[in-house]
Parts: C-alpha cells; sequence; structure tokens
C-alpha cells in the first residue's frame, strides 16, 4: 500500500492513524502540509524515525521546497511528482485526507 | 459479466457537519451500490462520530443523514466497519453506534462491526480501489 | 497504468487542484492512461469560466480545460455542481457535468484511484 498524508503531524492525527495501519513493505509519501513531518527537530521527528524501521517514507520534492524546509531526517526520501506516479504505479492507495 | 467483481472500500475519517465530506460521501456510496461492485465501508479516527446515535441537526438548519444510515443495509451495503481504538478513544461502545438494517430473518438490528486495525488494514490491501471521505 | 484522479477540494484555496494537476501531468508524460477526472465537493469549483486570477498566477481553471482539450474525461459531479450553482453555462470548455456514477464507473475501470482534497 502507498499511504498519503497531506497534513502537518501539528495540524491532525492523520500521520499518526496511518502509521498505525502500516504494515511491512508499505510506503508513505508526505506531501502538502504533510512534508513537515519529514523535518528534523521537531517533536515528531521520533515517530517518523521509528516508523522508518518498518517502512519506506518518502516526501515531495516540490512541497519540502515550497516550505524551504532544507533539514530532512535521515533515511527521508525525497521524491518528484514522478517517482510520485511510480510509487501509485506500484501500490494501491490510500489517502489519508 | 465473467468480469471479477471490484472490491472498492470507503474509508471515513471525517467528523460529521463540520465539513460535508461525510454527507457528500454517502451520497457517493448510496450510487456505487447500485454498480457492480464490492462495497465496504471503515469509519476510523473522527469518522466515528458519524455513526453517533441520535444526531439531531434540525437546530442547525441542515439535512441529516442518519435515517439514511438506519437504511444502508436495504442499499446493499452490508460490510460496514468500525476501527476499535478510533471508537475507544472517543470514549465510545457499540450501545452508541446507529443502527444501519434489520436482519431479515431475525428482526435483529445490525450495528457496524468493531474491527482492530490489523484486520483493516488486511481489508485496505485486498481493495481494488479506495475513497475516502 | 489506468488512473482515475478525484478532487475534493476548490482552486487557489486548497494546494489539492495544484497537486493533482502536477501528478497528472507527470503520469501523462510517462505515457500512463488517465481514466477520468472527477470533481467533488468544493473541487466542483475548479472549472468556472467566471475565474480570472491576476495575470501572473496560474489560471486554474484552463488549465483543466485544456487537458481536457487534450482528450482527458473531465467529470463535475452534478449534484456537487448544482448544490453550490455551478451548472453548465458558467463551465470551461471540455469538462462535462455528470452523475456520481462516472465516478463509480472510474472507481471501477481504474487501475488506480488517487485522492486530492482536503
Amino acid at each position: 500500500m502507498l499511504h498519503t498524508v497531506n497534513k502537518s503531524p501539528f495540524q491532525n492525527t492523520s500521520l499518526e492513524s496511518c502509521l498505525r495501519f502500516v504494515r511491512e513493505g508499505d510506503v508513505i509519501l508526505l506531501i502538502e502540509d504533510g512534508v513537515v513531518a519529514a523535518t528534523v527537530g521537531t517533536s515528531k521527528a521520533d515517530m517518523v524515525t521509528e516508523a522508518m524501521k518498518k517502512v519506506d517514507v518518502y516526501a515531495l520534492d516540490a512541497d519540502v521546497k515550497a516550505r524551504g524546509l532544507t533539514r530532512l531526517l535521515d533515511g527521508i526520501k525525497v521524491t518528484d511528482y514522478a517517482g510520485f506516479v511510480d510509487l501509485v504505479d506500484q501500490h494501491k492507495v490510500q489517502s489519508w485526507l | 459479466m465473467a468480469e471479477e467483481l471490484r472490491k472498492i472500500m470507503f474509508t471515513v475519517r471525517k467528523p460529521p457537519h463540520g465539513t460535508i465530506y461525510v454527507y457528500e460521501g454517502l451520497e457517493v456510496k448510496l450510487i456505487m451500490a447500485a454498480y457492480d461492485a464490492d462495497i465496504s465501508v471503515v469509519f476510523m479516527d473522527d469518522g466515528v462520530y458519524a455513526l453517533q446515535q441520535g444526531q439531531k441537526t434540525g437546530d442547525l438548519g441542515v439535512k441529516g443523514f442518519e435515517a439514511t444510515y438506519g437504511v444502508l443495509v436495504d442499499y446493499e451495503i452490508s460490510k460496514v466497519f468500525v476501527d476499535r481504538k478510533s471508537m475507544e478513544d472517543r470514549g465510545m461502545t457499540v450501545d452508541d453506534l446507529v443502527v444501519i438494517g434489520e436482519d431479515e430473518d431475525t428482526e435483529e438490528d445490525i450495528k457496524p462491526s468493531v474491527v482492530d486495525a490489523e484486520e483493516i488494514s488486511q481489508m485496505m490491501s485486498e481493495q481494488h480501489n479506495i475513497l475516502c471521505f | 497504468m489506468k488512473l482515475a484522479v478525484l478532487i475534493y477540494e476548490g482552486p487557489y484555496n486548497h494546494e489539492a487542484s495544484d497537486s493533482a494537476y502536477n501528478f497528472i501531468q507527470a503520469a501523462r508524460k510517462k505515457g500512463h492512461e488517465i481514466e477520468g477526472i472527477f470533481f467533488y465537493h468544493d473541487g466542483v469549483y475548479n472549472v468556472t469560466k467566471l475565474m480570472e486570477p491576476p495575470q501572473d498566477d496560474r489560471h486554474i481553471a484552463k488549465r483543466w480545460s485544456e487537458l481536457g482539450g487534450e482528450g482527458i474525461d473531465i467529470v463535475v459531479c452534478i449534484a456537487a455542481a448544482k448544490r453550490r450553482g455551478i451548472v453548465d453555462d458558467v463551465l470551461v470548455p471540455n469538462v462535462r457535468i455528470s452523475g456520481l456514477g462516472q465516478l463509480t464507473m472510474m472507481a471501477i475501470k481504474a487501475e488506480k484511484l488517487v485522492v486530492f482534497g482536503d
């Protein structure tokens, strides 16, 4: 499964909920406001780092750049829209709106 | 048609009334149920509030949908699930949930089925497509 | 793959429409087939011809209309549209108003479905 998350973890529990349902081999893609979860030094960083032991976590480059975020957690994979398309091609999708 | 019945899941994660997502999401389910698709609905996170019994939207001046939820089974939407943790986190129990239909044989009320995250993850992985509201 | 895209939010206010557009363009570039694009909830506001953004900004309705002109089926939900005062007369060219049955067919026919919204 590909799980897209478009909310900041400081705004609501979408990411947290998503993490409860992901399984080994699943992929999370942070888009829109969701990308802030990929940054270092936040109180949510441990949660994301822990998740990366189990699943790949991607952040959409255009959204990361638009927000001026430069310091991302180790292990976060940055991808562009073409990579987003590939992830959709490879997985079923649940959008955690 | 010989083609295999497609599994379509609806995940409902938004609370009702604050936005129109739940209401218009219900409209999609009712239409889709008329087509050849294997439909299931999962309520999780604040979506479980959509199943709260006794919603009265009169004072708001908006049309509610509790009555429609009461006949989901008549619309052939009987695979209705609630994420256990989401429900318990919100201090709700099965008693709080709306009735979604009546068993044809026993005439007993049918309630949404409470399931664990693992079961929902498994169901998700078996879907053809998932729509979220 | 055959792809369907659902858009739930209106233009400019929310990033959903831009995310969806960028995603769809990337998918087309890779040669994937777009089974359809469906506008629902406030998403129906994306394709009105009354839109007049500042010249230095993207023209969201025009962008969708151009995609429609290239043969992609763009559907505006009739129930959601009527509720919000969106009718045929105010739509940009190359998009059509139709029912939720169209969304159902997209969900069934498309191999993958991606939702952009709030």
